[in-house]
């Protein structure tokens, strides 16, 4: 589950890491409220505009702005508020911005005095430790400075017994080019954010750019931060936080039937149990001429009401041309599947696109009869060549 | 010989008066496996399906001489019950459990690594061998007894796989089903590396999907030790966008070598057979049996 900024840089503050202040707000009104507030609590006189969507690359999309009065942060607010945001990240179709982050300005004073940091937590999969990334090219896209200039990245592997040691703070710290006030504050940010990954079970903490301020002051000015979502029932009050407007609607439709559902652009609807084969499925209908609409688990319980869920869901994409079912029965029966697909095709009525059902493994026979024997525009299969193939004849 | 479990393993069930735990344990005994008792915190002295239940691992242990534990506890206290078994001196645990949070499977897997435990698992299917021990949740009757090693990252992958194999003549010496998890026991090279050595397995397939590295270290592996058997690859996942998780927690492509196509360039280029379509495997094992 992923975070937006505010929420991220409101989780980091509570584990004692400082941070760029600020307040989300819906409408330019609540927007004034928030800057006057902020004015109040932190002395700032200018204000940065923040749309919260969940993408990277907001700057050059123009959704962040800087307003140097109550005036300007109208009219910029007014114009991120309602926008659709279209970066590299977000995709041709965009993301409509809701919410907006009213933050402090924390580029102060001398401004040869300040410095931009990168820094994020991940779980590193061959060492099976956590890892710290860090670089003193803040500001940029971490994948571009591993490109060009390999040596300014720096990795800081935590073993999960032991946790984060002092001196691995000490050296990241020095790394960085930091010494004084600003070493010290440092070496508590690391502490602090560490602890917040823990913490909040996050499977990432991404901070870019954390900011030495021209009064030596470390700080987090953006911050991106998922939760793993095996742990959401422990992280209650993060689950909650969660915005579902940045969701695809069907997405969410589909978990609140609990089916596992993953958009995509293709002209082939798919319904299969297991992810593994969900995923040789969808492999299957790319070699077969066609292209996925989508990723779907209908779990181990592939009974006519979960079919039917799944088929309603498919069948609100209009990009779907056909649709394969792929069922290997293992603890499901086949036959009980087939049945599902005939009561779900009943119910919903004409389905005008092409079904083709592929039921292997405990009665499999008998499912394949069923579909056979029961008048409705569907074909069975029972090999997966035999299913490949008629996806093939579907889209030639 | 196979690998891991076969009919002289003596299994305990941990979870074993709970739904999932009960179900399968039936399912298990049904197929011949020899289940030895099991464990709920609390029902200690109890029976469930005619055999005894115990407190906890250490006193199935002492009392059965269990070398093997099938784990169906929820996901909360999972890892709390991988570290139970690894400090018992269980030889093999297999855990079935899908949903443990990655922070509690780290401390997990490093309390099996200072262990002589092997794990399984978790979020897998468990482990068959045809006609002698089935530790997992697999419909049994797929896997008929042969010569063939299946080591896979998914479940009904698996079942596919040995359904091919099966109708293309062949049989199965064990499937391991060693999950989709991003921190997992057995690896992908560490299940070949078994499966190489037996005596009795003459040619593996391996199943992957995307996400991490595993499968392209399995084959360097494999190539490094002389391509002694032939392997038989699969990737699934090749259709899946960047970023976004497929179902399990570790299919998720993230740099530019766990795509599926990087995967299947590397595992050619060791040697291994790697198919495009997941319904070519049975054709393709065929082809490289005499």
């Amino acid at each position: 589950m992923n975070l937006h900024e505010h929420q991220a840089k409101e989780l980091l503050k509570k584990y004692g890491a400082a941070i760029q202040e600020g307040i989300a707000v819906e409408s330019v009104d609540e927007a004034v409220k928030a800057a006057e507030q902020l004015t109040q609590s932190t002395g700032t006189q200018w204000y940065v505009v923040k749309a919260q969507v969940h993408a990277g690359g907001r700057g050059k999309a123009g959704g962040v702005k800087l307003a140097k009065n109550i005036e300007e942060l109208k009219e910029k607010a007014g114009q991120i508020l309602g926008m659709t945001l279209i970066s590299p990240q977000t995709g041709p179709q965009g993301k409509k911005v809701n919410r907006i982050l009213i933050a402090q300005d924390v580029y102060y004073g001398d401004q040869s005095a300040i410095k931009e940091f990168y820094i994020s937590i991940l779980l590193d999969r061959a060492t099976k430790k956590n890892v710290i990334i860090y670089s003193t090219e803040g500001g940029m896209e971490i994948e571009e400075v591993a490109e060009t200039h390999p040596e300014k990245v720096h990795k800081e592997y935590i073993d999960p017994l032991l946790g984060l040691q002092a001196f691995q703070a000490r050296q990241i710290a020095f790394n960085l080019g930091l010494s004084g006030q600003a070493y010290k504050e440092m070496v508590n940010f690391v502490d602090k954010i560490y602890n917040a990954y823990i913490g909040a079970d996050a499977s990432l903490v991404e901070i870019n750019p954390c900011l030495k301020t021209s009064d030596d002051k470390i700080i987090a000015v953006d911050g991106k931060i998922s939760i793993d979502d095996n742990a959401l029932y422990r992280q209650v009050e993060l689950a909650e936080q969660e915005d579902k407007r940045e969701l695809e609607a069907m997405e969410v439709e589909a978990m609140s039937y609990d089916l596992n559902y993953v958009k995509l652009d293709g002209n082939v609807g798919c319904m299969v149990n297991g992810a593994g084969l969900a995923m040789a499925t969808m492999d299957i209908i790319k070699l077969s001429g066609g292209e996925p609409a989508n990723f779907l688990d209908v779990g181990g319980t592939a009974n006519a009401e979960r079919v039917e869920k799944a088929f309603r869901i498919i069948l609100k994409d209009p990009n779907v041309k056909a649709i394969l079912i792929n069922i290997f029965g293992g603890i499901v029966r086949c036959d009980r599947v087939a049945q599902g697909v005939v009561d779900a095709y009943k119910s919903i009525g004409n389905i005008p696109v092409p079904i083709i059902v592929r039921l292997q493994g405990t009665n499999a026979e008998e499912g394949k009869k069923l579909i056979d024997e029961s008048g409705l525009k569907v074909q069975s299969a029972i090999l997966l060549k035999e299913a490949a193939e008629a996806v093939k004849a579907v889209m030639a | 010989m196979s690998i891991l479990v076969n009919k002289n393993s003596k299994i305990i069930v941990q979870g074993f008066t709970g739904k999932e735990g009960t179900f399968h344990a039936e399912q298990m005994i049904a197929y011949g496996t020899k289940v030895v008792g099991g464990v709920t915190p609390g029902k200690g002295g109890q029976k469930h399906l005619d055999l005894p239940v115990y407190n906890t691992v250490a006193d199935a242990v002492a009392a059965t001489g269990a070398d093997v534990s099938i784990i169906f506890v929820p996901p909360a206290f999972a890892a709390d019950g991988i570290m139970e078994a690894a400090d018992s001196g269980i030889r093999v645990i297999v855990c079935i459990t899908e949903g443990i949070p990655v922070q509690d499977m780290l401390k997990a897997k490093k309390a099996v690594e200072n262990s002589s435990s092997i794990l399984i698992g978790p979020n897998c299917p468990g482990v068959i061998t045809p006609e002698e021990a089935k530790v997992g949740i697999m419909p049994g009757f797929v896997f008929k007894k042969g010569r063939i090693g299946i080591v896979s990252k998914s479940g009904t992958l698996t079942y596919e796989a040995a359904d091919q194999i099966v109708k293309a003549g062949f049989g199965v010496s064990t499937a391991i089903g060693i999950g989709g998890d991003p921190i997992i026991g057995t690896t992908t090279k560490e299940a070949v590396e078994l499966f190489m050595n037996d005596p009795e397995t003459d040619a593996i397939v391996m199943i992957g999907e995307i996400g991490g590295s595993m499968e392209a270290d399995a084959a360097r592996w494999i190539q490094e030790n002389g391509n002694k058997k032939p392997v038989i690859g699969f990737i699934a996942g090749q259709t899946a966008p960047a970023g976004r998780r497929m179902g399990h927690a570790g299919a998720i492509i993230g740099g530019k070598d766990d795509t599926a196509e990087a995967k299947m360039k590397i595992m050619s280029a060791c040697g291994l057979h790697v198919v495009a379509s997941p319904a070519e495997i049975g054709a393709e094992v065929a082809k490289h049996i005499k």
